[in-house]
Formats: C-alpha cells, sequence, structure tokens
C-alpha cells in the first residue's frame, strides 16, 4: 500500500525547523512556569494554522429548521420522493426526542434554530473534469495541502472532498471504475445508484438511533458513498476530506460503505474547519456494511478547531459512527481525534455473523478547554465473534477525557471474545480523565477482559531524554508519541505520520 | 577537560555535595568511589543540570560554564551519563530514540543531521561493540529490559553519542562477569585522547578491566581523598571506615599513592 498525500494534509504543517525555533525552556525549577502568557499564545495559537475561511460565494439558506428546511434541502438536491418521506421520518422522530445527557460533557445549549442547514460553494453545476473545479476551491484545498488534481495527483489516494455541506470534487474515478468501485458524494449516489443507498441507509444506524442520528438523518446535505463489489480488492485508498468553511452552519455528512462478500477497503478522512469565535455543529452519521468475508478499514484523523484556552468557539463534534459485520467479516475502526471543543462519539461494531470481528483503536487529546467523551461499542450477535478495544486518552491543560464503552454479549454469542484496555495519560494538573466501561454479558461462555491505567509522563522520563540532547518539547511528543504506538501502528503509514505530528503540534505548549 | 570547583548540591533544602573539587584531564579515566548515599548519583544529576537542585560552586566542560545551561545544551557540549538506573519509555522504539538523540545534539552543534540509513550503519557498528543481538534496536526504550540489557543500552548509547565526556553511573551494579566484561570491552574501546570517562562504582572490580588513571573517594559530599588505582584495592580491603567522619587530611592507616591531577 502506498499512499503519498502532501505533508500538510492534516493541519500539522507547523513541525520541522519552524517547530524548533520554540525558546528552550529552562531547566531551573520555576522557570517554565513563568514564561510569558505572550509566548504561550504563540504557542497555542501557532497550533492551529487551518484556521482560515476562505471567501467563497455560498449559497446560504436561512436560519431555521422546520418541515420546509428540510423539504428544501430534498429539493435543492433533486431528491427522490422515497428520500424526502425517509427524510420527513427523522424530522418527526427528532422533535420527539431530546438530547442525549448522560455523557460527562458541558455542552452549553444549543439553538437549533438559529444554525443554516444548507450552505453550498456556488460553482458550475456539472463538473466535466477537474479543471472544472473553482480555483479559489482548489486554492483552499491546496493551502490544506490536499491536491484535488488528477494530473498532479502521485498519490494512490482517491478524494472526496467536501466543503460545509456539499462534495465538490472526487478524484480518481475512473480508476476506482475500472475495479468496479463506487466512490462519489452521497448526493451523486442518491441519483446513480438510488437502489443501493435505499436499501442500506438506516440500515445500521436508524433514524431514531439518538438524538443527532435523528437530526442528521433529516438534514443531511452530503458525503461520501463507497461500494465495493463482491470479491474485490479496492486499488487504492479511499479518502474523503471535510472541510466547514462557512459560519452558522451546521455541517451533517452521512457516509455509507457497502463491502459486498470478500471485498476488501481501507476508507480514510480527514477534517478541519476555520477558527471563529462561536461553536459549530457538527452532527455526522457514517454507516458500514461488511458482507461475509468482506473486510473494512476506516481511519479517521480529526483536527476540527478545537477553541481557544477560555474555551470560546470550536466544533462540536458529535458523530454516530456504526458498522455491521457479517459472517467472517471485519471492521476496524481507528481514529485520532486532536480536535473539535466537545467531542461526542462511540464507533461501534454489530457483530452479527459468526466469526465476525470487530476492532477500535482510538486517541483522543483533550487540551484546552476541549471536552471528549468517546469510545467504542461492540455488540456481540453472532458465535466465536471477537473484538478489542484500544483507548490511548491524553489530557493537558483543562482537558478533560472520558472513555465511555460498552462490550455487549448477546445470549446467541457462544464464545464471543472481548479484549479492553483503556489507558489515560494526564499532563498538567487541571485536566481530568475518566474510565466508563459498560459490560452486558448475557451468554456464561463469553470472555471479556478489562484492563485500565493511568499514568504521567514521568519528570524522570523527560529528563532521560533531555540528558540525551532532546528539548523538552521533544521529549515530551516523544514520550507521548509512544504512549499512542499501538494505535498509530494500525493507521496506514503516511497517516500515522501525519498523526504524530498533529500530536505533537497540538500538544505544543502543553510543557512545565 | 572537566573542571568541578566547590560545588554544592542541596535537594528541597538538604545539603548532600558541600564542596567537591575534581578536575579530569582529557583522555583520562577517573573513578569514584564512595559508601551508598554519599552523593555520587547526586553528582552526575548536578552535572547533567536535574530539576530541582540547589547548587552552588562551578563546573564547566572545555572551558564552558556547564552550570548555566539546560539539559539539553550540556549534552549537547558533550557530557554524557550512564544512569544508575535507566529510564523506560513504553512505545518509543530504541533506534528512534537513539537517532532523535543523535540528531539532537548534532542539530544544536550546527552538523548536519543523520538520515535513517546512515544511521542504521552507526548503530549496528555500536551495537557489536557491546554484543548485543539486532532485535534490540526494535524494542521499547528499556522497557521490559533485564537489569544487564538496562546497562548495556546506556553504554550503546554512549557509543553512538561519542561524548567528549561520560559520566558512569554504576553501570557495574548487578552484572554477571561476563556482561562486565562486554562493558569493559565497550568503554575501552570508546577510550580516545578526545574522551575523558568517570566511572561511579562501588566495586574495584570493574577496575581491573577498565584501569583509571585516578581514583576518588567521595564522602559526605566531597572528594576526600584521590590517588592511583592501588587507591581502589584499599577501599576494597578496607571499606570507607577510614574515610567516614575524618578529616580528609589526617585520614589515617593508607599509604600514600599517585596524586589528583
Ligand atoms: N530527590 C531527592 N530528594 C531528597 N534526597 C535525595 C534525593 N536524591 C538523593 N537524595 C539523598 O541524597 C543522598 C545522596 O544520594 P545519592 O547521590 O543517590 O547517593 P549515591 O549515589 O552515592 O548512593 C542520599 O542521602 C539520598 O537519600
Ligand atoms: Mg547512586
Amino acid at each position: 500500500m502506498s499512499i503519498q498525500l502532501t505533508s500538510n494534509w492534516l493541519g500539522t504543517q507547523r513541525t520541522g525547523s519552524d517547530h524548533r525555533s520554540i525558546a528552550p525552556l529552562s531547566s531551573k525549577r520555576g522557570h517554565a512556569m513563568t514564561r510569558t502568557s505572550q509566548e504561550i499564545n504563540d504557542l497555542a495559537e501557532a497550533s492551529y494554522e487551518y484556521g482560515f475561511s476562505t471567501d467563497l460565494d455560498t449559497d446560504i439558506a436561512p436560519p431555521g429548521l422546520t418541515e420546509d428546511t428540510v423539504r428544501l434541502i430534498s429539493a435543492k438536491k433533486d431528491e427522490p420522493d422515497w428520500l424526502l418521506q425517509w427524510r420527513l421520518k427523522a424530522f418527526e422522530a427528532w422533535q420527539g426526542m431530546t438530547e442525549p445527557d448522560w455523557a460527562k460533557l458541558e455542552i452549553a445549549p444549543i439553538d437549533y434554530q438559529a444554525l443554516s442547514y444548507w450552505a453550498a460553494p456556488k460553482q458550475k453545476p456539472v463538473l466535466d473534469s477537474m479543471d472544472d473545479v473553482d480555483p479559489e476551491i482548489r486554492d483552499m484545498f491546496d493551502k490544506l495541502g490536499i491536491p484535488l488534481h488528477e494530473q498532479k495527483m502521485l498519490s494512490n489516494v482517491a478524494v472526496d472532498a467536501i466543503v460545509d455541506s456539499v462534495s465538490v470534487t472526487t478524484t480518481f474515478k475512473a480508476t476506482l471504475a475500472e475495479a468496479g468501485v463506487i466512490f462519489c458524494s452521497f448526493s451523486e449516489a442518491v441519483q446513480d445508484h438510488p437502489e443501493l443507498v435505499r436499501e442500506h441507509l438506516g440500515s445500521v444506524v436508524p433514524v431514531r438511533d439518538n438524538y443527532f442520528a435523528a437530526l442528521n438523518s433529516a438534514v443531511f446535505s452530503d458525503g461520501s458513498f463507497c461500494y465495493i463489489p463482491s470479491g474485490v480488492r479496492c486499488p487504492m485508498e479511499l479518502s474523503t476530506y471535510f472541510r466547514i468553511n462557512s459560519q452558522n452552519t451546521g455541517q451533517f455528512e452521512r457516509t455509507l460503505i457497502i463491502a459486498e462478500d470478500d471485498a476488501h477497503v481501507s476508507y480514510l478522512e480527514g477534517c478541519t474547519a476555520p477558527q471563529r469565535d462561536e461553536n459549530q455543529l457538527h452532527a455526522a452519521v457514517v454507516e458500514l456494511v461488511a458482507k461475509d468475508r468482506a473486510e473494512i478499514k476506516y481511519s479517521t484523523v480529526q483536527n476540527w478547531y478545537p477553541g481557544d484556552e477560555n474555551g470560546v468557539g470550536g466544533i462540536y463534534n458529535f458523530v454516530t459512527k456504526r458498522g455491521r459485520a457479517h459472517t467472517d467479516a471485519k471492521i476496524s475502526w481507528t481514529q485520532v481525534e486532536t480536535g473539535s471543543a466537545i467531542t461526542w462519539k462511540y464507533p461501534s461494531v454489530i457483530l452479527q455473523g459468526d466469526r465476525s470481528i470487530g476492532e477500535f483503536y482510538s486517541v483522543a487529546l483533550s487540551s484546552k478547554r476541549q471536552q471528549a467523551d468517546t469510545g467504542s461499542k461492540m455488540i456481540h450477535i453472532g458465535a466465536d465473534t471477537t473484538s478489542s478495544i484500544i483507548s490511548k486518552g491524553i489530557s493537558t491543560g483543562r482537558g478533560q477525557n472520558t472513555y465511555r464503552g460498552l462490550v455487549k454479549v448477546m445470549r446467541s454469542a457462544e464464545n464471543a471474545r472481548n479484549y479492553t484496555q483503556c489507558d489515560s495519560l494526564l499532563l498538567s494538573s487541571d485536566c481530568g480523565a475518566h474510565t466508563i466501561p459498560y459490560i452486558e454479558v448475557k451468554n456464561p461462555t463469553a470472555k471479556v477482559e478489562h484492563e485500565a491505567s493511568t499514568s504521567t509522563v514521568g519528570e524522570d522520563q523527560l529528563y532521560y531524554c533531555r540528558q540525551r540532547g532532546m528539548t523538552e518539547e521533544d521529549a515530551m511528543s516523544m514520550i507521548v508519541n509512544g504512549f499512542c504506538r499501538e494505535v498509530f501502528d494500525e493507521l496506514p503509514m503516511e497517516f500515522a505520520v501525519e498523526a504524530q505530528r498533529l500530536l505533537s503540534v497540538s500538544l505544543e505548549g502543553s510543557v512545565g | 577537560m572537566l573542571m568541578v570547583e566547590n560545588l554544592s548540591t542541596s535537594i528541597g533544602g538538604t545539603p548532600i555535595l558541600e564542596g567537591l573539587d575534581l578536575s579530569v584531564g582529557a583522555g583520562e579515566v577517573h573513578a569514584i568511589m564512595g559508601p551508598n548515599g554519599s552523593g555520587k548519583s547526586t553528582f552526575a544529576h548536578a552535572l547533567a543540570g536535574r530539576d530541582g537542585y540547589e547548587i552552588g560552586g562551578t563546573a564547566t566542560l572545555d572551558g564552558v560554564d556547564l552550570l548555566a545551561m539546560d539539559p539539553e545544551a550540556r549534552a549537547a557540549a558533550g557530557l554524557f551519563i550512564g544512569f544508575q538506573y535507566p529510564v523506560e519509555i513504553p512505545g518509543v522504539n530504541n533506534m528512534y530514540f537513539l537517532r532523535t538523540a543523535l540528531n539532537s545534539v548534532r542539530r544544536a552543534r550546527g552538523e548536519e543531521e543523520i538520515g535513517a540509513r546512515d544511521f542504521l550503519a552507526v548503530a549496528r557498528e555500536a551495537m557489536e561493540l557491546v554484543e548485543m543481538k539486532k532485535d534490540f534496536l526494535n524494542r521499547s526504550v528499556n522497557a521490559g529490559f533485564s537489569g544487564g540489557e538496562k546497562k548495556r543500552n546506556e553504554i550503546l548509547q554512549m557509543a553512538i553519542m561519542r561524548p567528549r565526556l561520560a559520566l558512569l553511573d554504576e553501570t557495574d551494579s548487578g552484572l554477571d562477569i561476563d556482561a562486565l566484561q562486554i562493558i569493559a570491552a565497550g568503554v575501552n574501546s570508546l577510550r580516545s585522547p578526545e574522551r575523558s570517562v568517570v566511572i561511579i562504582t562501588h566495586y574495584q572490580r570493574l577496575l581491573d578491566y577498565i584501569k583509571p588513571d585516578v581514583v576518588h573517594v567521595l564522602v559526605g559530599g566531597r572528594i576526600v581523598d584521590s590517588g592511583d588505582h592501588t587507591l581502589a584495592h584499599y577501599l576494597e580491603d578496607h571499606g570507607y571506615a577510614n574515610f567516614v567522619n575524618h578529616d580528609p587530611d589526617s585520614a589515617p592507616g593508607r599509604p600514600l599513592t599517585g596524586t589528583a591531577s
């Protein structure tokens, strides 16, 4: 597997010599504490360099959410009636639901009527080739380091780029089509492959699943769609890049990945957003269907704007991700979550078929005033099903990090196995880490193991590294990256390198 | 090369070192011996710049004031400590750690960094010196290493860092005779006119393999006596009793040996 994204594609460019120019911290105790707040501000600000917004000519619906809004979205997208009805049903369900309050999160009230539910960059409606992409959008992605020009792309990654609510381009379509792989925006899939969408949409995450999933089902605007036919190993990594650009808009993408019998696919998603003072809502739904012996590997590196030190601004990342694994199928979630003001996210696997496998590997970093309540759910239904959960939570600044996970073994799941390991790393005195595992076992043959640890980066570790010539910042990021090793090892190689850089950048200023 | 004058160190207000003097010339090997708790490790950490130490006096390496620098700058100036208790860093690949360390000091000195491929050659050579198995490089730094492996890893790091001054803190403790010989051979092969070594040890055993130019006795936070390698044998036979609670100038019962340089 070879992927060669340009190095800054996840918002992690600020490394290298630039990164090293930070004044070395003095060894004298107390001196580190007296670094001017200006210096600290510089570090903190420098660490989110994707905070720019692009002045795109955008088509935005007026704020507010009513049945008419849902109809407007559906009409804008020229959707078939069944889909409009599906949305309306979801909207009705949502109206009768309340926001979940069980997570260990402090969420400022969200005024759903103050948001705009449709924002699309205005551009030529039909793209004959990549050259037709609006130059301003192309520039924006260039700035982010994501090449949308197929001829400029050396990499073996097909990219679907989504700005605000709309997919602006999908690359490498032709190459994929040869293999029979469909990779396109969700809207296109609705037009071109309605039968596939209709069969699977909501089959893993039903509209009433939860408050945010219901909201998404009513107003989702776009997202990515992948279909891998029977026996096909997808010839390249599939990747979706999400960018929130407009102000006061929610982003509600919908992703659906279907791997037929014996199909294989590895899918990557990356996210950034401009730096803004108000919170922005991102409520996505991802559904994965892995048929018999199929394998889906889904990797996320999430770097939405986290807000500032005082908790002003930042993305509310309320996401529902779930996969259904049929007989002998395998679904693997890997996530590196460093951004967002609030993360509420529990990628899950329904282990439906016998011998199916579910995996969850997670690194979640909470710094500044970030709050993360994240984990996984593994639902064992089939016999001899196996799941593993490796969660690494890092808290610094005044960040709060909660692992919340459910392992459920149904009566039918003979010989189910789960191994869960939750490690927390605390880097400051004002941060918090919490581990909340739920285990429900209805079959006595199940073996469920849970291990948890909490540690700090030892002074002695930092000192050891510094005696070997490393700066305190470099030492810290090396030690923290070591802590995350098992998760990074699961990422495709280039992504792992980016994830490490991202983590290092996110940690800048958290030493001392 | 190393000049330490009237060095004092307190930890949390408790004095540990009080007026320590030591001078080590280029290419020399010195040994520091002393009873448990006499301040040997504290001396190493004071030179290396560990946090939380209140320091007085002076210490220079090649005329450069060590005490004014951050630990990493002292490393870049050529100071290397072989830790008595090497620290475990889970998940950090040993090879990556070593390369980062080497490149950190190279960068600080304005030298070019070494790429992964060239480094592998450097590492291989150093590994042979301490007779290490290849898989050693791919394990996490010191994590799950045996006591002997940890000590060998320190010498491996020394061989890669090629410091001006290496201070080896009880690198011999807990080693069997084979491991001891490997380590001694490693250190001996790194002896050069440009490199000085200070060996902190309890036992003269190691000094049978690495012959020191000067042996110092550290008691009560000071160097109370210095002599040639026969001093180590004397200490082995008689212990430190004669040095404890005595004025060093009137330490009795020991034949005069060579003097410190
Ligand atoms: N961090 C510390 N805080 C308080 N006392 C310490 C600390 N480190 C060392 N000491 C004390 O300093 C003295 C010297 O210790 P050390 O330098 O480790 O001795 P040695 O290496 O010669 O055995 C001992 O009495 C020890 O208890
Ligand atoms: Mg000691």
